[in-house]
């Protein structure tokens, strides 16, 4: 299939854009360890956001992989996850904050250390946010993908390190016009001390059309209700 | 299974500066001063309290499940649980707590989630969100939809399995049971008294919770 476009984003790095409904985003980790913090915005509808409680709640699960659908606070599918390597990325993790940062990695700061210095989850999406009409206020729980966060029978949240190999690839579809915003920041639960963040590459594909017996549309009857919310909302706002 | 730790509080009712029932379905919202103290009762047992916080001084400053569960690296609240805002602002403590154990993960119904989790049919059933939003129209201030992250669900049993796995089960409050916090600072307080008619856990029969404030 013709890729449309790509882009690396280094250790630390970030990018928000539009990108309209029946894509591929094919996303692969080009080293072990990486960690991609992401969230989602209608861009037809700012207020229209991915909901962490509402996804996971709606397909009983506390992980994403393929077959998940990333779901809205207004019951609609944003995304699906139609091809996965790795089985499992974190819903629950959040992301790095500065004061995380220095804590753990050393402070670091541009005039010091230049382009080596270490980035924030936060500052990146709070910047991000704003270069699209949002504001901080804006921030709730992020995805992230790669990562593996085990709870255990008593609440314990337990990062399992090793989890993503170099090559490892997990690929969304939109099936909504999206700001996708991505930050390359630290798993927060990470115990690495040496700043784990690696690079990764972005594809966009075109994707076929959804069919009837799509695997993500027909993996749990709540998803194909989420899919037909968005369905329904795009017989009101296109042609 | 857990030992689920449960903490008595020495407060007496009759020393509360505030004390209030609200009904089932209704929405609440009200503003506690630093070292106030805020108890909620489940006054019938597995009713769902869900509950949102913002800093008072800088109301853009919402409650964080992520940032709670991610400091103590836990995914349930109880007794000496710090709850911490999106800023990293520590807004209240849980101080007593004779549950053991309350959601972070399951957020509040809505109307759209409704059709998504059970059937299209159920879009017009009352539901937290709509509470929250009335609630937040009601206040002024700059408040809009965008201020309703993800809530905690006091009193709600919402587990999450070492598999991956995230399921509601019975509750494991009882009737009067209650959960106590001291704010920290100037905290807005949001809730909504569960509506939810869907949900096995209530016995498909919301009920009341006592809210209670001291002045420490």
């Amino acid at each position: 299939m013709e890729n449309l476009w790509n882009l690396t984003l280094g250790s630390g790095a970030k990018w928000s854009g539009i990108i309209s409904k029946g894509k591929l985003i094919r996303i692969r980790a080009l080293e072990d360890g990486a960690n991609l913090s992401g969230l989602l915005f209608n861009a037809g509808n700012l207020t229209e956001s991915y909901n962490m409680p509402d996804t996971l709640k709606a397909q009983h699960t506390s992980r994403l992989t393929r077959g998940n659908v990333l779901m809205s606070d207004n019951g609609r599918a944003m995304a699906s996850i139609v091809e996965d390597d790795l089985d499992w990325h974190d819903p629950i993790g959040g992301y790095t904050t500065r004061q995380l940062t220095d804590e753990k990695y050393g402070k670091t700061t541009f005039q010091e250390n230049q382009n080596e210095w270490f980035r924030s989850g936060e500052e990146n999406l709070a910047m991000e946010l704003m270069r699209n009409g949002l504001q901080f206020r804006d921030m709730v729980p992020v995805f992230n993908l790669f990562s593996k966060i085990k709870v255990d029978e008593f609440g314990d949240m337990h990062f399992i390190e090793g989890h993503c190999k170099q090559g490892d690839t997990v690929t969304l579809r939109t099936e909504m016009d999206v700001v996708l915003l991505l930050s390359n920041t630290p798993n927060p639960h990470d115990p690495r001390k040496d700043y784990p963040s690696v690079p990764v590459e972005i594809e966009v594909l075109p994707a076929e059309s959804v069919k009837e017996d799509d695997y993500c549309v027909n993996y749990r009857p709540e998803n194909k209700r989420a899919f037909e919310n968005t369905w329904d909302y795009y017989k009101l706002v296109t042609q | 299974m857990t030992m689920l730790t449960k903490v008595k509080s020495s407060r007496e009712a009759a020393d509360a500066v505030y004390d209030y029932a609200l009904p089932a379905g209704e929405g609440w919202m009200y503003e506690l001063e630093p070292g106030q103290v805020l108890r909620l009762v489940d006054t019938e047992g597995n009713q769902a309290a869900d509950t949102l916080f913002y800093d008072a001084d800088n109301p853009e400053d919402h409650f964080s499940a992520i940032h709670t569960i991610s400091a103590q690296k836990n995914v349930y609240l109880t007794t000496g649980s710090k709850l911490i805002s999106e800023s990293g602002k520590e807004l209240l403590e849980i101080v007593a707590d004779t549950v053991g154990r309350h959601d972070t993960l399951g957020g509040a119904c809505s109307a759209q989630s409704n059709t998504v989790r059970y059937a299209h049919d159920r879009l017009p059933m009352h539901n937290c969100r709509d509470n929250f939003m009335l609630q937040l129209a009601k206040h002024g201030e700059s408040f809009t939809k965008r201020d309703i992250a993800p809530n905690i669900n006091f009193f709600m049993n919402v587990l999450v399995t070492p598999e991956g796995g995230l399921s509601f089960e019975d509750g494991i409050s009882g009737p009067g049971h209650y959960v106590e916090m001291k704010a920290k600072c100037r905290t807005k307080v949001l809730i909504s008294n569960c509506p939810q008619l869907n949900n096995p856990c209530s016995g498909f029969n919301p009920t009341s919770i006592r809210l209670l404030v001291w002045d420490q």
